[in-house]
């Protein structure tokens, strides 16, 4: 089957450390200097307190199903999902490397990259195991 | 200070059209406001408030303003998507209240079907500067598979079955036979919606709204004027607004700004669940009614499947009749925004003058509720709750 074309993320200057490191195989989450938590998608300023100090640490790349819906009508179906990382937060990603009608909540999965239209690395997830 | 009993809904015009090829948007927004308009019993020259969202074409109210050359003294472009229009219900009964206009009109128009939008499964076409684009859009994200993963974590956390979501349907169906401009007027089955394409699991064909042409426009007054006129008198009593995210990762799709919208609007009119003879609940999928049903809090949460179920939601039939001129499911959806329409049909319920096969005996008391955005990423809850004076 053909494979589905992933659109480009568009980083700006904000993001281009992320989209940089995902190039060398690295997902990043950004930690807060101040109130010491992470959070989802990545920013500048603390989205829970308001510090612009932080620091961007690798994740684990590990997480689980927390929803995820699989689009029959387009012309490659996907899934789309939640996972839960293991550091806590919930990202939107898409579930591949898998049977799509063997997917269910829940279920654990890993990071794994694919590549979008003008080559940045999009982080993704398939089954773990 | 509260605006309860401040405002009063004098005017509410549908546009007929589902399919408007041979008109411009601007034009259908100055058509549904000289419908509301005549509704009320006012003129243009009466209007010195004017609210809009960004279906109207333009920088915010300014065009509208110019081409239907109205000449007021307030504006109001606040834009939550499909339940822009309600809040600028709430709005305007502020904007009423603290004397800043006395006749608001609102307007929602647009031509999505006209335009070649006839599918919802297509990547929705965001702003790529806004800031959560890059990490949404290359993941094929789209207004179905969004609502669709609510419903998915709907089903793992409450056991919700897709022949509950399909009632809701059905319940539509059933009020939009007896609707002549309603788009899909034949009477469904659960059946039906269940055997009908999946288009994003678990969401059916039939679990989505249709996509139409069209629009609204409301006519928001003083007591006063309100007085006037000639129409029966529908008072706005409460009004809640609830944004509703990400929260920075900690993402919860298991309820939806209408646990605060919902809760806001019951305090300030005073009355509960109880009291409220009729509901609008905006209609875009089939689960989006079930979560704002259990927000507002006429059931449980996690009750849901259970409270759609077996006609409850059928006017005459059920203890809660919703959306009886068929809903977005099948009445229409105008420019993809359908809070518009849902305070019409609760106008209508509270004048007395709703379809008579649908009409509510003795509706004193409607609710219409309104999510626009995305319910599994962020949207803006609306809640309003009239009553008839
Ligand atoms: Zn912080």
């Amino acid at each position: 089957m053909a494979e589905r074309i992933i659109p480009d993320p568009n980083p700006n200057p904000e993001t281009e450390v992320f989209w940089e490191a995902t190039k060398g195989g690295r997902f990043m989450l950004r930690y807060c200097g101040d109130c010491g938590k992470t959070h989802w998608y990545p920013r500048a300023i603390c989205p829970h307190c308001f510090s612009d100090s932080s620091e961007w640490r690798r994740a684990s790349g590990r997480g689980k199903i927390y929803t995820y819906s699989v689009m029959r009508r387009a012309a490659v179906p996907y899934a789309i999902a939640y996972v839960t990382l293991e550091e806590g937060p919930r990202m939107i990603t898409n579930l591949v490397d898998c049977v799509l009608d063997e997917l269910a909540v829940g279920q654990d999965v890993e990071l794994v990259f694919k590549q979008s239209e003008g080559g940045y690395a999009v982080p993704m997830f398939k089954p773990a195991g | 200070m509260s605006t309860k009993g401040m405002a009063y809904i004098v005017g509410a015009y549908e546009h007929p059209t589902r399919k408007a090829t041979d008109k411009s948007i601007a034009q259908l927004h100055a058509e549904v406001a000289k419908g509301a308009l005549a509704d009320a019993g006012l003129t243009k020259d009466d209007v010195d408030g004017y609210f809009c969202a960004s279906d109207a074409p333009g920088h915010g109210p300014l065009n509208m303003i110019d081409y239907m050359n109205l000449n007021v003294r307030h504006v109001d472009a606040t834009n939550t998507g499909g339940s822009s229009h309600m809040i600028h219900v709430a709005h305007a009964a502020q904007a009423i209240a603290s004397g800043k206009c006395s006749v608001a009109l609102i307007t929602l128009a647009g031509r999505p079907r006209s335009q070649g939008q006839e599918k919802g499964a297509i990547p929705r076409a965001d702003n790529p500067l806004q800031p959560d684009f890059q990490w949404e859009n290359p993941y094929g994200i789209t207004t179905l598979n969004i609502y669709a993963m609510v419903a998915m974590r709907h089903m793992y956390e409450f056991g919700t079955t897709s022949e509950q979501l399909a009632w809701v349907k059905v319940a539509c169906s059933h009020h939009a036979q007896h609707n002549p401009n309603a788009m899909l007027r034949d009477v469904v089955t659960v059946e039906d919606v269940v055997n009908s394409p999946m288009v994003s699991d678990p969401l059916h064909r039939m679990d989505c709204c249709v996509i139409s042409d069209g629009g609204g426009a409301l006519i928001v007054t003083n007591r006063e004027i309100a007085r006037s006129l000639k129409r029966p008198m529908v008072k706005l009593i409460g009004a809640g607004e609830a944004p509703k995210g990400q929260t920075a990762g900690a993402v919860d799709l298991s309820y939806s700004g209408a646990a605060w919208s919902g809760p806001r609007a019951f305090a300030e009119a005073g009355v509960t669940q109880a009291d409220i003879k009729y509901a609008s609940i905006y209609d875009s999928f089939t689960i989006t009614v079930l979560m704002q049903l259990e927000d507002l809090g006429f059931c449980a949460k996690g009750d849901g499947g259970k409270f759609v179920s077996d006609g409850n939601l059928i006017s005459g039939v059920g203890k809660l009749p919703i959306n009886t001129d068929g809903g977005g499911l099948c009445n229409n959806h105008p420019m993809n925004r359908g809070g518009m329409t849902k305070v019409i049909e609760a106008v209508r319920q509270l004048r007395g003058e709703a379809h008579s096969a649908v009409q509510v005996p003795n509706c004193d008391i409607a609710l219409a509720h309104g999510t626009g955005g995305g319910l599994g990423t962020r949207h803006a809850s609306a809640t309003l709750i009239l009553e008839r004076e």
